[in-house]
């Protein structure tokens, strides 16, 4: 019988090596998989590639995890935020390297991860200095910027009902990077509300299959 | 002459939103535009992170933290909106689906490049979020923004100073004293606040103006 549900959070994390690349879902704090995150704090895993849309807010989540000098990178797409104080200040000391990637290229460089495409073509940031030094190409027209996928060794992400068999639903706006992430991680962990039984979510409305989901924790908080 | 303020700009730029629209509003001012869309007319608005047919704040104490704007700021959802994940959102926006983005920007220049996300200072710490993908893609792309700098500098200028986000991708630039239109001819000006004269909005300007039959404002 195929369970994918584990116990805790951190026996879904126990497995997460120093230096791997850690898809966190979530933009600002909806759909933040905190306790997720808190299980890898208390995990210990050092020199993570971050990749998330912010840079962390607060006290909680990937805030404390960069607090915890764990993120040796980070790749988003808006880290300064009036409350990203932990990320700001390791950010002027050097003890953390940030790739600032537009949202819709980090969105489309993690689907293209997870779709098993080599390389995409985007229009944005054409001409702008986040283009800089990249290959670039005019289709039909319209100028292209080539940029590559970020494929991830983990993805936790936070859903709102999930099954023993990885199907997941998201709630409301806090939807956002799950799916797409889910698709680009070799390990995709979703900490959601409740777990039910089996032909319990309609078919027709499950978000994400759960082909791309591979651990399935209960986050009594979530 | 008197300078529009932020809420008479807001309403101007709402007047030309029209019926059916798919609207995305950037964060900060343009966010304004919303509480002055026509009663009359059903308009769609998108923010970045998975929502159409947005809706206004809740009454305080009902806000739901999973259902916030591109802001972070809780929002609601009207009947008949929808939720959907990064993906789908940004093919909405770099797809060519939406047909307005209002955006507010440090600097336009005369050929419609947008500088909006970064002063270029080199000790601040850089952000984009979907500015450059809303440039980018919307059908339509409008500025809205203050005409000159609190430090008396124009915004409007021949070529972009700071970092761009997107080249030759504003069509039409609100200011507090102006509606120009970004044309093959030129910067030209459609409406001014009564008062203004065409030589002293040209002072304002570090961009040659092109006279178009202009209207009062607003």
């Amino acid at each position: 019988m195929i369970d994918k549900v584990f116990e805790s959070a951190v026996a879904a994390l126990r497995d997460v090596k120093d230096g791997a690349t850690v898809m966190v879902g979530g933009f600002g704090t909806a759909g933040q998989p905190t306790e997720l995150v808190d299980a890898l704090i208390a995990h210990g895993a050092r020199d993570l590639t971050i990749v998330n849309n912010n840079a962390g807010n607060g006290e909680v989540g990937l805030a404390a995890l960069i607090k915890a000098r764990r993120v040796k990178k980070i790749i988003c797409s808006f880290p300064r935020q009036t409350d990203s104080y932990h990320f700001d200040a390791a950010y002027r000391a050097g003890g953390i390297e940030l790739e600032l990637v537009p949202q819709g290229n980090l969105a489309c460089r993690i689907e293209a991860a997870g779709a098993g495409l080599g390389a995409i073509y985007s229009p944005t940031g054409f001409g702008t200095r986040l283009a800089e030094g990249k290959e670039t190409r005019r289709i039909d027209g319209r100028d292209y910027v080539l940029e590559f996928p970020i494929h991830a060794d983990f993805a936790l992400i936070k859903a709102e009902r999930g099954d023993r068999w990885g199907n997941l639903t998201y709630r409301k706006a806090a939807r956002n990077f799950g799916p797409i992430m889910a698709r680009a991680a070799r390990c995709t962990v979703a900490q959601v509300a409740a777990v039910v039984a089996l032909g319990a979510l309609d078919p027709e409305i499950i978000v994400t299959p759960g082909i791309f989901v591979h651990r399935v924790v209960v986050a009594r908080n979530s | 002459m008197k300078p529009l303020t932020r809420n008479q700009l807001a309403a101007r730029i709402a007047h030309d939103i029209p019926e059916g629209a798919y609207v995305n509003l950037g964060i900060g001012a343009p966010t304004l535009i919303a509480n002055f869309l026509p009663k009359d007319r059903e308009i769609f608005l998108h923010s970045e992170n998975g929502i159409l047919g947005m809706g206004p704040a809740p009454p305080a104490g009902q806000e739901d933290w999973d259902l916030i704007n591109a802001g972070k700021q809780p929002v609601t959802l009207l009947t008949g909106g929808a939720y959907f994940h990064h993906g789908d959102s940004f093919a909405m926006m770099r797809g060519g689906h939406l047909d307005i983005c209002v955006l507010g920007a440090f600097q336009v220049s005369a050929s419609g490049d947008l500088a909006n996300w970064h002063t270029g200072e080199p000790d601040a710490i850089p952000a984009v979020g979907g500015a450059m993908d809303l440039a980018a893609g919307a059908r339509q792309v409008f500025v809205m923004m203050d005409h000159m700098t609190k430090q008396g500098e124009a915004k409007i200028v021949e070529r972009c100073t700071y970092p761009l986000t997107a080249a030759r991708c504003v069509d039409r630039i609100y200011t507090d004293l102006a509606v120009l239109d970004v044309t093959e001819r030129g910067l030209v000006v459609r409406e001014m606040v009564e008062g203004l004269s065409f030589a002293e909005l040209q002072r304002k300007t570090a961009a040659p103006l092109v006279q178009g039959q202009s209207q009062a404002l607003p």
